[in-house]
C-alpha cells in the first residue's frame, strides 16, 4: 500500500505523509507520554511495584514504526517495551494493569512491567535479555519468507544491545537469508548508567556497523516521528519486497534513567535540558501547526488521551490483585504445570 | 522391519515428520549439503530441498532464537546443535526463552519446537565436546528432555517431539551413531513421559539412560550368568516428563534401585529420581540409593583416561554385587 493509498487527505503541497496519520503519530506519542509519566507517578506513590524503564523522550520512534505498521506486522521489544506496546494499540488499561501487579494486566500479573505482550496486537512480547529477540525476531520472518507471507517483523532495542553477541549473529543471519525484519536501534545516548561512546568502538554503534553486514548506513532523528515514519515505510517496503533487512539507528534520548531505580546524575549539566528543547511531542506540535493543524484538534487528543489514562488508573486501582488459581497454569502447553506421573 | 544404525534412524524421524507436515523444517550448521558432521541428516536436503533444509553460519543464538520465532508464529523447527557443549553459547534460549515465554505471557506465547544435539563421550574429544548435559535441561520448568538409546525409540521420539506442543531438547548420543537395531516399517510414533523395561527381573532395579542403557544390560546379563543376581532394566528414556509410576512400580518388586548416569554427579539425573523414590518408596527398600556416575571431573580426552571415568560394566556389575551382597 503507498503512502498516498493509505492517506488520502493531503495537507500540503509537499507533504508525504498527511493529516490522518499525522494525527495518528501525534495521538501515539500523547498515549505513550501520558501513560509512562502515570506510571512514574504510580510508582511514587508504591502502586507500580517492581522495576520499571519508561520511554519518556523516545515517544517518536514508536509512534512512527507503528503507525506505519499494517495489521499482521509483528513488533518484538526489550524490557523497555510499555512504548513499543502502546503505539500498537494495547489498551492503556491493561499496561498500567500489568505495571501495577493487578488481575486486569496483560499477563495477569506473570509477566511484568518487562515482558508485556499481546499476540493479538501483533507485540510479540517484551524482551529482558539483552539481544534475545534479535534472533527470534529473525525467526517470525523466516516464518513469513517460507510461506509467503507479507508481514515484516520489526525488533527494537538500545544502544547497548549492539555490543552483544546475538545483535551480530542476528544481523548476519538476516541478511545472509535476506530475511523480511527492520531492525530498529534506539541510541538514547546511554546504554545503561555508561555513556554509549565510552564502550563502543565506533561513533554510531548500530549505523556504522551496517556494512559489515552489507546494508546502507540509516540514522535519522528519532525525535522526529515524521522523519521515523518515512523511514519505517522505507524499510517495509524492502522488506515486503522480499529485499531483506534493514538496520536503522534512530537518535534520541531518555528523559528519565535507566530505570526507576537510576536518578541518571552520571549525566553532564545542561544535557536533559537541551535535549527537552527537541521533545518529540513539543516538536511534533510545531509540525502540526506548520501544516495547519488547529490548536483545537491537538487540545481535544490531549484531553482525550488524559481521559483515557486517568480512567485507566481508577479501574487499575480498583482491579483485584492476582488470582492464585494461575500460579500453575501454562507451564506446558497442556495447561498445567505438571513434569512427571 | 529393517535394521537401521542409530544415525540413519535419526534422518528417518525428521524425514518421517517432514513428509507428514509442510510446517517441520530443520536448520543448523552443516545439516544441509553437508548432511551433518555426524552424517545423520544425509539426504534429507535433497529430498525436501534448501527451503526447508537450511544450512546456518555457526551462530547458535541465531539457530535457537530463529527456531523460536518460527515457532511462535505457525512452524514446527527442528534446530540441531552439534554438540551439546555448545548449549551453553546459547543457553540463554534453553534456559530463559523457550521455557518461560508460554507462562510469562499467562498462555499466549507458543514455543513448539526441538532442538536436535549431540551428547556424551566415547569419541575421544575432551573436556568440551564430550559432556553429557542432559541434567543442564532437566531442572528448568517449561521444557521436555529426552534422550534415546536405540534407532526405534530415535524415530518414535523425535516424532513425539515434533508434535509435542512444548520445547523438547532432544540428546542423541554420539557414541550410539553407528549402533544398530530393528525399526518397524511404516510410520512410528512414540510417547513422551513413558520409560521402558528392557529386562524384567526381580532382585534389583537398574535405572539408565542413553548410551548407559547398553552397559546396564550388559552388567545385568553378567549378573545374572555370573552372581545369580536377577536385575530389572529400565531405559529411563524421557527426563522430563518423567515416568515415575514405572520406575516406582519396580522398585516396589524389586526393593533395590540402582542409577547409571553418564552425567557428572551432582545434580545428576539420578538424584531427582533417587529423591522421589526415598520419598515416596522408602519403605519398599531393603538397601541403599546406589548412584552409580561419572565423577565431578571435566572429562579428559585420551581413551584410557575417558574409559576409566565413565561408568562401565565392570563398575556396574561390581557396585551392584556388593550393595546386594552387604
Amino acid at each position: 500500500m503507498s503512502n498516498q493509498a493509505r492517506n488520502p487527505v493531503i495537507a500540503g503541497p509537499n507533504d508525504d505523509i498527511g493529516e490522518e496519520t499525522r494525527l495518528a503519530l501525534y495521538r501515539t506519542q500523547v498515549v505513550i507520554r501520558e501513560a509512562e509519566q502515570r506510571a512514574f507517578d504510580l510508582f511514587l506513590q508504591n502502586l507500580v511495584k517492581g522495576t520499571s524503564h519508561l520511554s519518556l523522550g523516545q515517544e517518536a520512534i514508536a509512534a512512527g514504526f507503528a503507525v506505519a505498521m499494517q495489521p499482521g506486522d509483528l513488533s518484538f521489544c526489550t524490557y523497555r517495551g510499555h512504548a513499543h506496546t502502546l503505539a500498537r494499540g494495547v489498551p492503556v488499561e491493561q499496561v498500567l494493569g500489568e505495571l501495577m501487579q493487578r488481575d486486569n494486566g496483560l499477563m495477569r500479573g506473570k509477566g511484568g512491567s518487562m515482558h508485556l505482550t499481546s499476540e493479538q496486537h501483533g507485540v510479540m512480547g517484551s524482551y529482558a535479555i539483552i539481544g534475545a529477540h534479535l534472533p527470534i525476531a529473525c525467526g517470525a520472518a523466516w516464518r513469513a519468507q517460507y510461506r509467503g507471507d507479507k508481514d515484516v517483523s520489526v525488533c527494537f532495542f538500545g544502544d547497548g544491545t549492539t555490543n552483544i553477541g546475538a545483535f551480530h549473529e542476528a544481523l548476519n543471519f538476516a541478511a545472509v537469508w535476506k530475511l523480511p525484519v527492520v531492525f530498529v536501534c534506539e541510541n538514547n545516548l546511554y546504554m545503561e548508567y555508561t555513556p554509549i561512546g565510552d564502550v563502543t568502538a565506533v561513533p554510531h554503534p548500530a549505523a556504522d556497523r551496517a556494512a559489515a553486514y552489507g546494508l546502507p548506513r540509516i540514522l535519522i532523528d528519532g525525535n522526529d516521528a515524521d522523519a521515523v515514519y518515512r523511514a519505517a515505510m522505507l524499510a517495509y517496503e524492502k522488506a515486503r519486497a522480499g529485499k531483506g533487512p534493514s538496520l536503522i539507528e534512530c537518535l534520541t534520548y531518555r528523559h528519565s534513567g535507566h530505570s526507576r531505580a537510576d536518578p541518571a546524575k552520571y549525566r553532564p549539566e545542561g544535557e536533559l535540558e537541551r535535549w527537552k528543547e527537541r521533545d518529540p511531542i513539543k516538536v511534533y506540535r510545531e509540525r502540526l501547526k506548520q501544516f495547519g493543524i488547529s490548536d483545537d484538534a491537538v487540545s481535544a487528543i490531549d484531553a482525550e488521551v488524559r481521559r483515557i489514562v486517568d480512567e485507566a488508573t481508577e479501574t487499575c486501582k480498583a482491579a483485584p490483585d492476582p488470582s492464585m488459581d494461575i500460579l500453575t497454569t501454562d507451564v506446558y502447553a497442556d495447561g498445567g504445570f505438571a513434569w512427571r506421573n | 522391519m529393517a535394521e537401521l544404525t542409530y544415525r540413519d534412524a535419526v534422518a528417518r524421524g525428521i524425514a518421517q515428520e517432514m513428509a507428514r507436515d509442510p510446517d517441520v523444517v530443520f536448520l543448523g550448521e552443516d545439516v544441509a549439503k553437508a548432511g551433518g558432521v555426524f552424517k545423520a541428516t544425509v539426504g534429507l536436503y535433497e529430498q525436501f530441498g534448501p527451503l526447508r533444509v537450511r544450512d546456518t553460519p555457526i551462530s547458535e543464538q541465531a539457530i535457537l532464537g530463529a527456531a523460536m520465532g518460527a515457532a511462535m508464529t505457525g512452524l514446527k523447527p527442528i534446530a540441531e546443535i552439534m554438540f551439546s557443549d555448545f548449549l551453553a553459547v546459547c543457553f540463554d534460549y534453553i534456559a530463559n526463552e523457550f521455557p518461560k515465554s508460554r507462562y510469562m505471557t499467562n498462555g499466549q506465547t507458543k514455543c513448539p519446537l526441538v532442538v536436535r544435539t549431540g551428547n556424551g563421550a566415547g569419541s575421544r574429544f575432551g573436556a568440551q565436546h564430550s559432556q553429557s548435559v542432559e541434567n543442564w535441561c532437566m531442572m528448568i520448568p517449561g521444557l521436555k528432555v529426552v534422550a534415546p538409546s536405540n534407532p526405534a525409540d530415535v524415530v518414535g521420539l523425535l516424532a513425539a517431539a515434533v508434535r509435542d506442543p512444548d520445547p523438547v531438547i532432544f540428546f542423541e548420543h554420539k557414541s550410539l551413531y553407528p549402533t544398530k537395531g530393528e525399526v518397524p516399517d511404516g510410520e512410528i510414533v512414540d510417547t513422551l513421559g513413558t520409560a521402558k523395561i528392557l529386562r524384567p527381573g526381580k532382585d534389583a532395579t537398574i535405572l539408565a539412560l542413553a548410551l548407559m542403557v547398553p552397559r546396564a544390560l550388559a552388567a545385568a546379563e553378567r549378573l545374572a550368568s555370573e552372581h545369580g543376581i536377577d536385575c530389572e532394566v529400565i531405559d529411563v528414556r524421557s527426563l522430563v516428563p518423567l515416568d515415575t509410576q514405572t520406575i516406582l512400580g519396580s522398585v516396589a518388586k524389586t526393593h533395590h534401585c540402582f542409577s547409571v548416569e553418564e552425567n557428572p554427579r551432582l545434580c545428576g539425573w539420578g538424584a531427582e529420581i533417587m529423591s522421589i523414590i526415598a520419598d515416596e518408596a522408602f519403605y519398599e527398600l531393603d538397601g541403599p540409593l546406589v548412584r552409580i556416575t561419572t565423577p565431578h571431573i571435566p572429562l579428559p580426552a585420551a581413551d584410557l583416561l575417558e574409559d576409566a571415568i565413565l561408568p562401565t560394566v565392570d563398575r556396574i556389575v561390581d557396585r551392584v554385587r556388593r550393595t546386594l551382597k552387604a
